[in-house]
Formats: C-alpha cells, sequence, structure tokens
C-alpha cells in the first residue's frame, strides 16, 4: 500500500526542528532514516499530518569519544555503527547487534536515533543501550535533558520523549579496561525479527562476573534489564547457580505470544541465551550444556 | 497541506527537477514519473528488496524511502548500471546458469549483488547468500542465483590479477 497524505518539512537545523514540533505537537512524526516509520505509513498503521524530516542535519550524525563517554549522534546509520573503529574498540555490542539489523539496503539508512524512539520490542538497540548503561539525550523547547536508557523505553512504540522533543545523541560510558561483551539472538532467518535476543555487557575478575547486565528484547512490551543478572554477580558460577538465575529470568519475564512463538518457548530460549551468554563470557563452555527447565 | 515539494536531483547522472507530492516513495517516483520501470515494487514495506536502488553509490529500499528525501542526492537505478556495462557481466552470469525465471526480483538481485561485489571481491556462498537475504525470490529457489553472483565474482578477481 501507499502512505497516507502527508505533509512534508525538511528541517533546516535542529532548533528549526523543534520549532516546528513546537508547532504541530503529536500530530507530527520525526523522519530520520525512515526504515520503521516509512513501512508503518505504507501499511497505514500511521498516518501522521506532517512529517519533520531531520535527515539532512549532518550535525546529528557522528561518532565522537568525550572523555570516557561514547557520543553517538542520532542519525548515526547502522552501517556506521558496522564500520567505526570507535565503535569496534569501545562498544563492539553496537556492531554486533547491528549486523542482526535487517538488510545491507536497510542498514544504509536506519538510524540510531529512530530504532530507540521507535521503540520496538523485538529490536536490538534498544537492549544494547540498556546493557551499556547508556543515557539519552534529548532536546526540546526548554533546553536538553538527559535520560537513563533503562527509564526511556515505556511500552510498546513507546518512550519518554515528549512529542515536541527530538532525541540528539546517545552517550555510553566506556569502562575501559575489562568490559566484555556478547550478543546472540534467535530469528527464523537472519535480519528477521528476533524471536528472542539478548545484549549483555560484563566485567569479569578472576572468573567471577563483577558486573553483568542482561538485556533481553523480544520478551515484553519493552526491553528488559534482567535482575536474575545479580543472582550471578561477586558468587562463583556453577550449573546449581546458573539453574537458579535461569528460573529468576523466567519468572521476570512477561512475554507475548505471537505467530512467532509461544510466551513458553520464549522464556525457554531465553534461558538458553543466558546459559551461552554466562558460558562464553566466563569461558566455561560447560556451562552452556544444560537444558532449563 | 500536503502541497508539492520542489525536489532537485541526479538519475543515472541526469540532473532531474520535478514538483512531487510529499506522500510519493521514490520507487513510484523512479517507476511513474521518470518511466523507469526497472526498479519494481513488490512488498512496498522494505521486505522484498524489488525495489533497490543506489543513493549516493549506496544501496537502499526505494519504497522506504520518499521522493523528496532524494532531494540532493544522486540516484542510480538498474538501467543507468545496465546501460553504463557497469553490471554486464553479471547480468550474463544471471542468463548462462538461469537465476531468473520470472525476472520480477532480478533488478533488486543485481543491484544487491552488484553491492556486495564491491564491497567485498571475493565473498563466499555464506556471505553471498547474507547479503542477497533481504532480496526475495519466488522462482529459482536462490541456488542458481549465488552460483551466479559466485562465478562472477571469481572471474572479476581472475581479471584482476
Amino acid at each position: 500500500m501507499k502512505a497516507a497524505a502527508f505533509a512534508y518539512a525538511r528541517a533546516t537545523s535542529v532548533v528549526n526542528a523543534l520549532e516546528l514540533l513546537a508547532v504541530h505537537g503529536d500530530k507530527a512524526k520525526v523522519l530520520s532514516g525512515g526504515q520503521s516509520l516509512m513501512p508503518a505509513m505504507n501499511l497505514r498503521l500511521l498516518s501522521p499530518e506532517i512529517l519533520v524530516d531531520i535527515g539532512g542535519l549532518a550535525e546529528l550524525r557522528g561518532i565522537a569519544m568525550r572523555g570516557d563517554v561514547l557520543v553517538v549522534g542520532a542519525l548515526t546509520r547502522h552501517v556506521d555503527l558496522l564500520r567505526s573503529p570507535e565503535i569496534a574498540l569501545h562498544a563492539p555490542l553496537l556492531r554486533d547487534a547491528v549486523s542482526h539489523v535487517a538488510h545491507p539496503a536497510i542498514r544504509n539508512r536506519g538510524t540510531i536515533g529512530g530504532s530507540l524512539a521507535h521503540a520496538d520490542p523485538a529490536s536490538e538497540l534498544p537492549a544494547c543501550v540498556m546493557a551499556l548503561d547508556a543515557t539519552i539525550v534529548a532536546r526540546g523547547p526548554t533546553g536538553e535533558r538527559r535520560i537513563a536508557a533503562t527509564e526511556f523505553f515505556k511500552g510498546i512504540y513507546e518512550t519518554a520523549l515528549s512529542p515536541d522533543e527530538l532525541l540528539v545523541a546517545i552517550e555510553a560510558p566506556v569502562t575501559g579496561q575489562g568490559s566484555t561483551f556478547f550478543f546472540q539472538e534467535y530469528a527464523r532467518r537472519h535480519g528477521d525479527y528476533a524471536v528472542v535476543g539478548l545484549a549483555a555487557r560484563a566485567v569479569v575478575a578472576a572468573g567471577r562476573f563483577s558486573d553483568l547486565r542482561l538485556g533481553f528484547f523480544a520478551v515484553g512490551d519493552r526491553p528488559l534489564l534482567a535482575a536474575a543478572a545479580g543472582k550471578l554477580i561477586n558468587a562463583s558460577v556453577n550449573p546449581e547457580l546458573l539453574a537458579e538465575a535461569a528460573t529468576a529470568l523466567t519468572n521476570e519475564l512477561d512475554p507475548q505470544e505471537d505467530q512467532q512463538a509461544t510466551a513458553a518457548m520464549r522464556r525457554h530460549l531465553a534461558t538458553v541465551l543466558l546459559r551461552r551468554c554466562v558460558a562464553a563470557l566466563l569461558a566455561r563452555p560447560e556451562l552452556a550444556t544444560g537444558v532449563a527447565k | 497541506m500536503s502541497a508539492p515539494v520542489s525536489l532537485s536531483l541526479l538519475v543515472n547522472g541526469e540532473p532531474i527537477d520535478a514538483f512531487v507530492l510529499p506522500r510519493l516513495n521514490l520507487a513510484d517516483f523512479l517507476r511513474e514519473n521518470l518511466k523507469l520501470t526497472g526498479t519494481h515494487v513488490g512488498c512496498e514495506h522494505g521486505v522484498c528488496g524489488a525495489c533497490t536502488v543506489r543513493i549516493d553509490g549506496e544501496i537502499v529500499r526505494s519504497c522506504l524511502m520518499l521522493a523528496v528525501q532524494a532531494h540532493g542526492a544522486s540516484v542510480e537505478t538498474i538501467e543507468g548500471v545496465s546501460d553504463s556495462g557497469e553490471i554486464a557481466d553479471l547480468q550474463a552470469a544471471f542468463r548462462e546458469r538461469n537465476a531468473l525465471q520470472c525476472g520480477y526480483c532480478t533488478p533488486g538481485m543485481l543491484m544487491t549483488a552488484q553491492d556486495l561485489l564491491k564491497h567485498s571481491p571475493v565473498p563466499d556462498r555464506q556471505a553471498i547468500r547474507e547479503h542477497l537475504s533481504g532480496n526475495y525470490c519466488r522462482c529459482t529457489g536462490y541456488q542458481a542465483i549465488v552460483d551466479a553472483v559466485e562465478a562472477t565474482a571469481k572471474t572479476r578477481a581472475e581479471r584482476r590479477t
């Protein structure tokens, strides 16, 4: 199908974009890469009165280190994350995740800001920014505010952004030495929507987790930072403890049933990913083998 | 509201100026306004890959881009890369190996395959499958397409040495 009619405004600056959003409020939609918005409009799931196209705002695209914070502009495209040496060095989790996002032609247009603001519970990057303990930078009529990634996602396609705010950047703390990462997802085919996925960041010292952040996605109405990780921190991980963590994980998940999987299947797959993740990060392959109940 | 917007872009190297409605997507602009019907429209939501074109050298879905978003860009379609001879060998390999039947997906396949061969000169079959995974073919079962891309990669690699 074709999108319904709408008006179009090409923002000339962030200030201009904010002015347009202030005028049009929730009748407007921000157009970034358009790789989620355009399908939704073509399918007539969304019919905004006006699109505010921020695609030309070069100031919002790019990746830079500021002190020990990695700053990723909202218009940074998926392909930029794949190719960036800074990402490969400081946040390889984003690179690993993006290789699962759709297909090359989509990754050439899709942006990180667009993906986060869209807040599809099955998408990879929201779980990544939670695992990275990142901060979302939003600009509005009264200035800039910073929102913890863990507070940003409010539900299916819902975020903490108000209609007159623009997501401008993502800031991720770089912990320097010792952070390790894990990313895996189940999908029917590579590039399809995830059935269940896990993005994780850990600090491992002397065979133990001193930190472990497990960002699950496609397990509910928003990405989930699993509290079950707490059971594995500063503990000697053995199969019994891991089974306990897996049980805690299934209890805190509230997955939906859809044409891809039942809720029970999602719970099960989440525990499989948990085991693989812990086994990989601790370099103890034997931990991956237990079958979760 | 929703008044026509002015648009200037290059299409296959030729400067084009137009007034278009914002809702017109790039695929329809190419097909309906410019009569470049080699770009096919399949699913219209970014899944099938039949509408793949190049914008400033990178492949994109033209059904997921508004024509007005291509303002100032250089668009290349299957007509452009075919007429320039850039993919003549790839087209020949598709023909020789029966890598098409109805031909609906073929322009998108060729654009995507050429993109792969530009970025990764000697891809293995897994890499070919992965790169083409966003392009649907309902006739061939993909084997012959992968064969054709692999054969072209090898021939090009030999030519370079």
